[in-house]
Parts: C-alpha cells; structure tokens; sequence
C-alpha cells in the first residue's frame, strides 16, 4: 500500500518536473527562433555594408577624350568623349588578351565606370594629360567573390565569373589591388538594377515621408476623437457603436487597407500613384485605431482629483481637459502613437497596392514624388534573382530593424521619463 | 489657385483673433467683459475658418463630377456605355491639359473648349462664393462681439463639435472600406456569379485577360472559383496555429505560473519582439532560409517537396504568431484569482495539476479568445504568403505542396498597373471583402469571449 503511494507520488512528481521542462523548453524555443533568425540577417547582411572597388591605372589622354582646347575649360572636360580612356584603363590590366574578348575584363565592374572615370577628372581637372590610379566600382559577382559568398568550385558555365575574370581577380588581390572599403554609397544611392550599385537612399526617404504624412494624419484626428470619446461623450448607443468600430478597425488586416487606399484615394480622389503622400495616408488609417486606443488608455489614467480640482476652482468642462487632463496624457499618448508609426513603418502589403513598388532610381524631395519605402525595398530586392541582392536586401532589414528599435526606445524613454506615477 | 484660396482663409482667421481680442480689451474700457479676451479672438477665428473651410471642401469634392455630367451630355445621344464615355471624358480633360496626343475631332475640340470654360467658370463661382461667405459670417460674428456676449460658450461648443467630427473619423475610415470594396465586389458580381465565386474550384485570373474587348463569359465562370484560396487560406493558418498554440500557450503557462520575477521581466519582452518585426522580413526569412532547408529534408527523406512550399509559410507564420498566444494567455491566467490556486494547493495538488485542472479550465475562454485573434492574424497576413508560398492556386492539402492565400492573390492580381472595370481587378475586391468578413467575424467573437471572460473576474 505504501509502496503504491510512493509510486503515485513519484508519478505526479515526474508529471510535474515534465510539464515545467515542456514550458522551459517552449520559450527556449520561441527565443532561439529569435536568435536563428538574428543570427542569419546579421551573418547574411552584414558583408553588404562593405563595397569592393578594383584599383587600375587611367591615362587621362586629350587625344582620346577628343578635347581641342589648351587649357580646357570646365564644359569642355564636361562634354569629353571618356569612352576610350574608360575602356583603356580596364583592358590595360591584362595587354595580352585579344581585342574581341575585353568584354570579360569590361563585366569585371560595374557599367557606370565611364561616369567613374569622368567623375575623378572633372573632381582633379589637373590630372588631364597624366597616368593616374583610379578606384573602379566592381560588378556585384566579383564583389560576391571577394567577399567569399560566391562559391568558385562549380563548373565553369554555371558561374557568372569564369575562370579567366578569377585569374584577373586573383592577380589584383594579389597586387592589393582590389580594395574593400565601407559602403557609404549603399546609404546614399538611389535604387538600381545592379546590385552593386544600388542603395537605400530613394526608399529611406520614402519611408520617412510616408511616416510623417501617416503623423500628420493620423496624430490629430486620433488625439481630438480621444478626448471627444473619453472626455465628453455622453453614454449612448452611438458612442457604443464608435468603439466597436474603433476596436474592430485595430484587427483588419492591413491589405484591406491598401484596398481602400487604391480605391478610394487613387480611383475617386486622383490623388498621384507611387506616391508618399498616398502611402502615408493609407498607412494613417491603419494607425488611427492603434492611436486612438493608447490615447484613451492614457487620459484614462489622469485621476479623477486632477479634474475634480481643475472644476473646483471654476474652469469649464473643456479648460480643464485642455489645460490638465490632456497635457498630463500625452507622454503615453506619445509613445502609444511612436509605436503606432513603428508598426506602420513595418508595413508592406498595402504600400505595394497603392503603387510604392515601381522602380524608382531618383532620391525623392517631396511627398508626391514617386517612391518605394524601405519594406516595399525588401520585397522588390528579394525578388531579385542576382545574388548581390540577398546581402542587401539582409543590409536593408538591419536598417530597418534599427530604425524600428530606435522607435521603441523613444517610445519607452517618452513614456518613463515624462509620464508622471500617480499613486 | 486653391492653395491660395486656402492660405488666405488661414490667414484671415489668425488676423481675426488678433483683431477679436483687441476689440476685447477696447470693450473692456467701457463695460466688464463676460469672457477672457482670447475667446473673442477664437470666436472670431472660428466663424471666420469653418464655414469658408467647409464650403471649400464640399465644392472641391462635388465640382469634378458636375463639370464631367455637363460634358458627358452631349455624348447621351450616341448610345455610349459606361466605359466609353469615362474615355471620352479623359480624352476632353487631356485635350485641355494639352497633353492628348491622339487625333483631335471636332467634337472633342468642342467639348475641350466647352471644359475649360466650366472650369473658369467654376473657379471664379467658387471663389465669389467663399468671399461671400467670408464677409457674411464675419459681420454676423463682429456683431455678436460687439454685443460681449458671453464668448466661451459658442466657442467651446464649436471645439466640441471638431472633437465629435474628429472621432467620427474611425466610424468614416469604416464607411470607406466597406463601401470601396463593396463598390467593386457588386460590379463584379455583376459579371461573375456570386454562386462560381463561393463554390467554383478553379482560380485563374489571367485566363479571362482579353486585348480591348469583354472576355468570354464561359471562360470567366470557370477562373473566378475562390475554394482555393479559401482552402489554401485556412491550410497555412491551420499549419501556422500547430506551430503557434503549443509553443505559445505553454511559454505563456511557464511565464505565469512558474517564471521567476527575472525571468518574466525580460523573456516576456523578448517573445514580443518576434511580433514587432515587419512581416516582409519573415516572408524574407521564410523563401530564403525556411523554404530551401524543408525542402532539402524532405528531398533527403525521399519525398517531392515544393520549394515554395505552405510547410515553410506556415512554419515561418506560426513563429510570428508565437508571442500574441502566449503575451494574451499570460495574461488571462495571471488574471485568474489566487484564491482557486491556494484552494488547489491547499487540497495537495501539485502545481502542474493546478494549472493544468483548474487556471486552465478557468481561463479557458481567454485562451480562446487570444487563439482566435492570432488565427484572424493569421487569415490576414500577406507578405509571408507573397514571398514564401507560392502564387498558383492549388486545391491541395498536401503541406509540401505551395498554394495561395486571398491576401496573396490580391496582391499577385493588383502588383503593377491596374485597370478598373476589369473582372480581373474587381476580382481582387471581391477577395478583400470575404477577407475583411471573415477577420471581422472572428474578432467579434473573440472581442465578446474575451469581455464575458472579464466581467467574469472583475
């Protein structure tokens, strides 16, 4: 008898060490998911903030930039033929090679590098006439390769790089001559088909207009249907009706959203396709709930002796909400509303109907200037099939996340050095 | 000319509350003034803005479709049907803007000229109109003033109204979204029956795309059955709760029940950031490291694996969803009073039995709750499915397989250039409407298990 208690209670022991170790192991779990998906954006991405330029010699030759003049002016080494020089100073790597195979020496950079060329002259209009070195933008597959992302072992016509753009590159690396420098302009070039010339500046502004569109619109509106809701509207089926709506509006899924936005804002307001300003206020309408409800929670807390005071001392209904209970409000009505826009900056799906995800290669000034937005980048570069693009499209989910934590932390900072504790 | 129109009203209303509170003080010279001095400034403001402001408004949004009806009436005799004459009207307007470059007829020179005298027209009206009402009010409100009666009160009514206009704005957005998807979804159905749509078992848009003319009808019966999508929908939310209710309800178990303060302080917040990250990096995630690595098990286990497969979407979807099951079931089992766990304890239960007979049964119906938002959640999300899934609609239920979501297909269907009046087009509000009634169903009722749950502890 004895004995089978004992059992019993080793049983029910057991039962209970299990189901704690099933809870450990379920957060363990849920953390290194967490962890595994840091580790691959980080180990994937962090590469992309590293760009490889090749180092080779440009004679800047009047004679084949065409330029007449003695002391040419400005304009002059504006409208230079560089085609030549250009093409000179990538062929001069290797003398040997015959004329009709240069291309494979052309592919090893990017196809801006006449611009290039161009560029170091018109920045040093002394070098003209001289034998000078020049950093060259490498094309994305030697960048791959430099970076070790690009496997060299597979057969040669399955490779982007053959084996004699590998001998050239091997030579340079040895020379120290390919360089690997920061990629500063991975943050302030516009989008591009080439991987190793793209960069997040035209979607970053576009994010940032979006965001302060989706501010304006929403902050407002939402703060003032706060006060109206919490402050003065009397208790009745209407108002009822109004946070039922409010409620439901939080949990539609955001491309719902991007519907209303195409069908309304685009086909019966006209408003311009692609466009930050449309995106913003779709994004505004998403946030509105999200504001509204933190809004409330916040004015909510404001004790009642606050406004009990306020009156006590003559003020009306409406001095003591403006001069009391909404200012005290704000600092968890602002952090309510940072994260909102955190949530916004996140979204995708409802930006892509409302056109955000042409390709747009200029840096956008205003908000109705065509533009994507940082997610709608990630997409569009995941897309991509070259593999230049994996590492920045990881580059531009770690900016991302930055921009998303940085929110957060101003949320949290708003919130614990400004909200005053009642207690 | 707008802008200008605007900027002046704006200015002429800060001008107005300088000019109110002046003539408030030179009141207060002679008599005692029932109000502070800015109240007459407000007031002044107020009447001078909001009725210009609103007149501006409404002609802004009525104007273009009362220029277009006088247009469009010379064509009422030429038997046009909707969409000819939406043409004929783009026609007049780029004609006007001098950016039509098609060949000019008579006619439509006719109606140019006929739209660019309306709109001067119009202009001139509206700005005749807005003065009209700018001198009016603001003699009514001088007056007023002049008479120093009571001032805050008209004013504070006046604030309570923009408040009521303000919060009025959710109940709009709401009017807005049910309104332009079912706008659409009718016209669609017009074309497309409502019965082919529910029940038909083939999903295939870009069959019925047809060069200028209408599609053929048979052909649009057989492309536009949503089971699918209905199907697939559900499948992936279905893979992404086996992922999400176990791993999320026990953390939420373990983080109410057993965690230390420690522990709960920063494992809860960490759980959350998986919900904070914007899904277009899980679809991400999910195509490009989740995907390829089930489909290379299941090809070393010697099985046919989709590389876009609904495992990998749903998998990657149900890590997402982890934190709203167990942050909400934390929640409801911390809730749960401490008197039915000490009488637990008190009869010899261990702390496992606790939980697993009594908070468990006890908080059930907030469990429920909290599993039903993730799985309308789940319904809605886009981008995973976008990136991840696969976009041919397959009726299967095979998780190996890829199939499609009614959020990927609206995407698939509007990414690009869009032409409305097109079934294809309208196709897509069809599926947001099912969507936006599916996730409102579900947060009714989660919102309502959720509120009974409470007012149960409360």
């Amino acid at each position: 008898m004895n004995s089978f208690k004992k059992n019993l209670l080793k049983k029910r022991y057991n039962a209970e060490r299990r189901f704690q170790w099933y809870g450990k192991i379920a957060i363990g779990l849920a953390l290194s998911f967490l962890a595994v998906f840091m580790f691959q954006i980080f180990s994937k991405g962090y590469s992309a903030f590293q760009k490889t330029w090749i180092v080779t010699e440009v004679h800047y030759d009047k004679e084949l930039l065409l330029i007449d003049a003695e002391s040419p002016s400005k304009d002059d080494l504006e409208n230079a033929d560089y085609y030549d020089v250009a093409y000179k100073a990538m062929t001069s790597l290797d003398t040997g090679l015959p004329e009709e195979e240069d291309r494979q020496l052309i592919q090893m950079v990017s196809y801006k590098y006449e611009a290039e060329v161009k560029d170091l002259l018109l920045k040093n209009p002394d070098f003209l006439g001289k034998i000078v070195p020049i950093k060259l933008t490498a094309s994305d597959d030697v960048d791959q390769v430099h970076k070790g992302n690009y496997p060299r072992d597979i057969p040669e016509k399955n490779r982007r790089v053959n084996d004699y753009q590998l001998q050239i590159y091997d030579m340079l690396n040895e020379r120290g001559d390919i360089l690997s420098e920061f990629n500063i302009s991975f943050f302030t070039s516009p989008d591009s088909r080439e991987a190793e010339l793209a960069g997040i500046a035209s979607s970053f502004m576009g994010t940032v207009f979006s965001i302060l569109v989706c501010l304006a619109f929403s902050f407002p509106v939402a703060v003032l249907a706060a006060i109206y809701l919490e402050e003065f509207a009397p208790k009745n089926k209407f108002t009822d009706f109004i946070e039922v709506n409010i409620n439901n509006l939080a949990a539609v899924p955001s491309i719902v959203f991007g519907l209303l936005g195409l069908g309304v804002l685009l086909a019966v307001f006209n408003l311009p396709r692609s466009t930050p300003l449309v995106g913003g206020i779709t994004l505004s309408l998403m946030t509105l709930p999200t504001i509204i409800i933190a809004a409330r929670a916040s004015l909510k807390a404001v004790p009642p002796s606050i406004r009990e005071a306020a009156l006590a001392m003559g003020a009306s209904n409406m001095q003591t909400t403006m001069h009391h209970t909404v200012p005290l409000s704000m600092p968890g009505t602002l952090s309510g509303t940072i994260i909102g826009l955190a949530q916004a900056l996140g979204e995708t799906a409802p930006l892509i109907l409302i056109g955000m995800v042409a390709f747009v290669n200029t840096i956008p000034g205003t908000p109705v200037d065509p533009a994507a937005s940082l997610p709608v980048q990630i997409y569009i570069w995941s897309e991509s099939a070259e593999r230049g693009f994996v590492e920045k499209v990881s580059a531009c989910i770690m900016v991302l996340l930055a921009f998303l934590i940085l929110m957060n932390l101003a949320a949290q900072i708003v919130r614990h050095k400004f909200e005053k504790k009642w207690s | 000319m707008n802008l200008i129109l605007v900027t002046f009203i704006i200015l002429l209303a800060f001008t107005s509350y300088y000019f109110g509170r002046k003539k408030a003080l030179v009141i207060q010279s002679s008599q005692r003034l029932t109000a502070l001095p800015k109240f007459y400034g407000y007031y002044l403001a107020a009447w001078c803005a909001a009725p210009a402001l609103i007149i501006f408004a409404l002609w802004s949004v009525f104007e273009p479709s009362i220029v277009k009806t006088f247009i469009l009436q010379d064509y009422t005799d030429q038997n046009l049907t909707k969409n000819e004459l939406q043409l004929i009207y783009t026609k007049v307007k780029a004609l006007a803007a001098g950016t039509y470059t098609g060949n000019i007829t008579n006619f439509l020179d006719e109606s140019a000229n006929k739209y660019i005298q309306l709109k001067g027209i119009a202009n001139s009206a509206k700005v005749a109109i807005i003065l009209a009402i700018l001198i009016f009010s603001l003699s009514f409100a001088y007056r007023s003033v002049q008479k120093n009666d009571r001032m805050r009160e008209p004013v504070e009514i006046f604030l309570k109204w923009v408040l009521f206009v303000a919060s009025l704005g959710a109940v709009l957005v709401t009017i807005g979204i049910v309104f332009s998807l079912l706008f659409e979804a009718i016209r669609f159905f017009q074309a497309v029956k409502i019965f082919d749509f529910i029940f038909g078992t083939h999903w295939y848009p870009a069959k019925t795309f047809v060069r200028d003319g209408q599609p053929d009808p048979e052909l649009m019966k057989d492309a536009f059955g949503a089971v699918p999508l209905f199907a697939g929908t559900f499948f992936i939310a279905f893979i992404a709760m086996c992922v999400a209710i176990p791993i999320g309800l026990l953390s939420g178990i373990y983080l109410s029940e057993y965690a230390g303060r420690g522990i709960r302080k920063y494992a809860k917040p960490i759980i959350e950031i998986l919900a904070g990250i914007p899904t277009v990096v899980y679809g991400f995630f999910a195509a490009l490291t989740v995907g390829p690595f089930v489909k290379e098990i299941g090809n070393a286990m010697g099985l046919e694996v989709s590389a876009e497969s609904a495992l990998a979407a749903g998998a990657v979807m149900g890590v997402m969803i982890i934190p709203f099951i167990s942050s909400l079931s934390d929640d409801v089992m911390t809730a749960v009073p401490q008197n039915l766990r000490d009488g637990s304890y008190a009869m010899g239960a261990t702390k496992s039995e606790t939980v697993k007979k009594v908070i468990f049964p006890a908080a059930l119906p907030g469990i429920v709750g909290s599993i039903l938002l993730a799985v309308s959640r789940a319904v809605g999300e886009t981008m995973i499915v976008v990136m991840a899934s696969g976009l041919a609609a397959n009726l299967t239920m095979n998780p190996l397989e890829s199939t499609s979501t009614i959020t990927a297909q609206i995407v698939v269907i509007l990414i690009g250039d869009q032409q409305f009046g097109d079934p294809k087009t309208q196709s897509a509000f069809a599926l947001g409407i099912s969507l936006f009634i599916v996730t409102l169903l579900l947060n009714v009722i989660a919102l309502s298990v959720v509120k009974k749950y409470r007012e149960k502890y409360e």
